[in-house]
């Protein structure tokens, strides 16, 4: 590390390479609160009115399907540790290892949009998507919509997360094959990395608390 | 960074990514078990260490600085009291009309 500083100048804005380095990562880390924090409003939402309806919240996971929001959370898990070896050969500047680790990620993360889609489309058919056509058991009447507003807003939210992270994996391993991220330029690489494992950490909450709550 | 640590730190990652995955396979078992009130806070609990391993091992907080560490916990806080004034509110709102019914 110390022989890859010593040939990389820092940018003229800070006093070392160093103090560009952590600048970056708090830069990163600054918006990753601010990312808790947006979805922590659903999950605070979803808190307050699971603890009003807990028997329709329990009811209405059924309709969730386990077997794909398990896929997926496994698909996300692989994905997670793909980005991290990616991370890792651009920090040792193997940029073949890169390039082929990103690609491993992208196509995870396009497997996890598919699933939703099909997950999605099944809502549609349905009629759980709240609005005119929502339409369950009468038992619960319209206050079962509330269980899959939170669903597609987490869902949705998160989805939008991956779908940007999707087109991030994809322009970074067209840059990195150009040879944008030399060993001592790696950063990007790490602050992407940085990103995935956020949107992977948001699911790890997201899997137990809708689609896990309807099985006993 | 050496040829030895390089490969120490791809055997830490898969380490992890099988913990993780074990992990996963125990919450979707646990969740077919009514465990009455524990079932949100064993779900809860498994997903907090999913999170944490993912943050400590795969986002580098285990080699980050003190301010870097600093945001993660503001992150938390930051949860905390949201979730702590939102719950403060609603679960006191039957005890105060009963009050003002009396």
């Amino acid at each position: 590390m110390s022989a890859a500083d010593a040939v990389h100048h820092p940018d003229h804005q800070f006093d070392s390479p160093l103090q560009q380095r952590e600048s970056l990562s708090l830069g990163m880390w600054l918006f990753l609160v601010t990312e808790v924090m947006f979805f922590g409003g659903i999950f605070v939402g979803y808190a307050v009115y699971r603890h009003m309806y807990p028997e329709m919240f329990h009811h209405m996971s059924h309709h969730l399907n386990v077997y794909m929001g398990g896929i997926n959370t496994a698909v996300l898990l692989t994905s997670s540790l793909t980005m991290a070896f990616a991370v890792n050969a651009a920090q040792n500047g193997n940029k073949k290892r890169m390039v082929s680790m990103l690609l491993v990620t992208f196509v995870c993360s396009i497997v996890f949009l598919i699933v939703k889609y099909f997950e999605y489309a099944e809502k549609f058919h349905h009629h759980l998507v709240p609005g005119a056509h929502f339409a369950t058991d009468p038992e619960y009447g319209d206050t079962a919509q509330i269980f899959f507003s939170f669903y597609f807003a987490a869902t949705g939210l998160h989805g939008f997360h991956v779908l940007l992270g999707t087109i991030c994996i994809a322009i970074f391993a067209w840059l990195g094959h150009k040879g944008h991220f030399p060993k001592e330029k790696y950063q990007p690489v790490e602050m992407l990395g940085l990103y995935w494992h956020f949107v992977d950490l948001v699911w790890i909450y997201v899997f137990p608390l809708f689609y896990l709550i309807g099985l006993t | 960074m050496s040829a030895h640590s390089h490969a120490g730190a791809i055997q830490k990652y898969i380490f992890i990514y099988l913990i993780l995955m074990v992990l996963l396979v125990v919450t979707v078992a646990v969740a077919f078990f009514d465990l009455g009130a524990l079932n949100l806070p064993v779900a809860m609990a498994i997903a907090t260490v999913k999170a944490g391993l993912v943050v400590w091992f795969f986002m580098h907080v285990d080699h980050a600085s003190v301010m870097i560490r600093f945001c993660v916990g503001a992150s938390l806080v930051g949860l905390f009291l949201a979730f702590l004034f939102i719950f403060a509110d609603y679960l006191t709102r039957g005890a105060a009309m009963l009050q003002m019914a009396n």
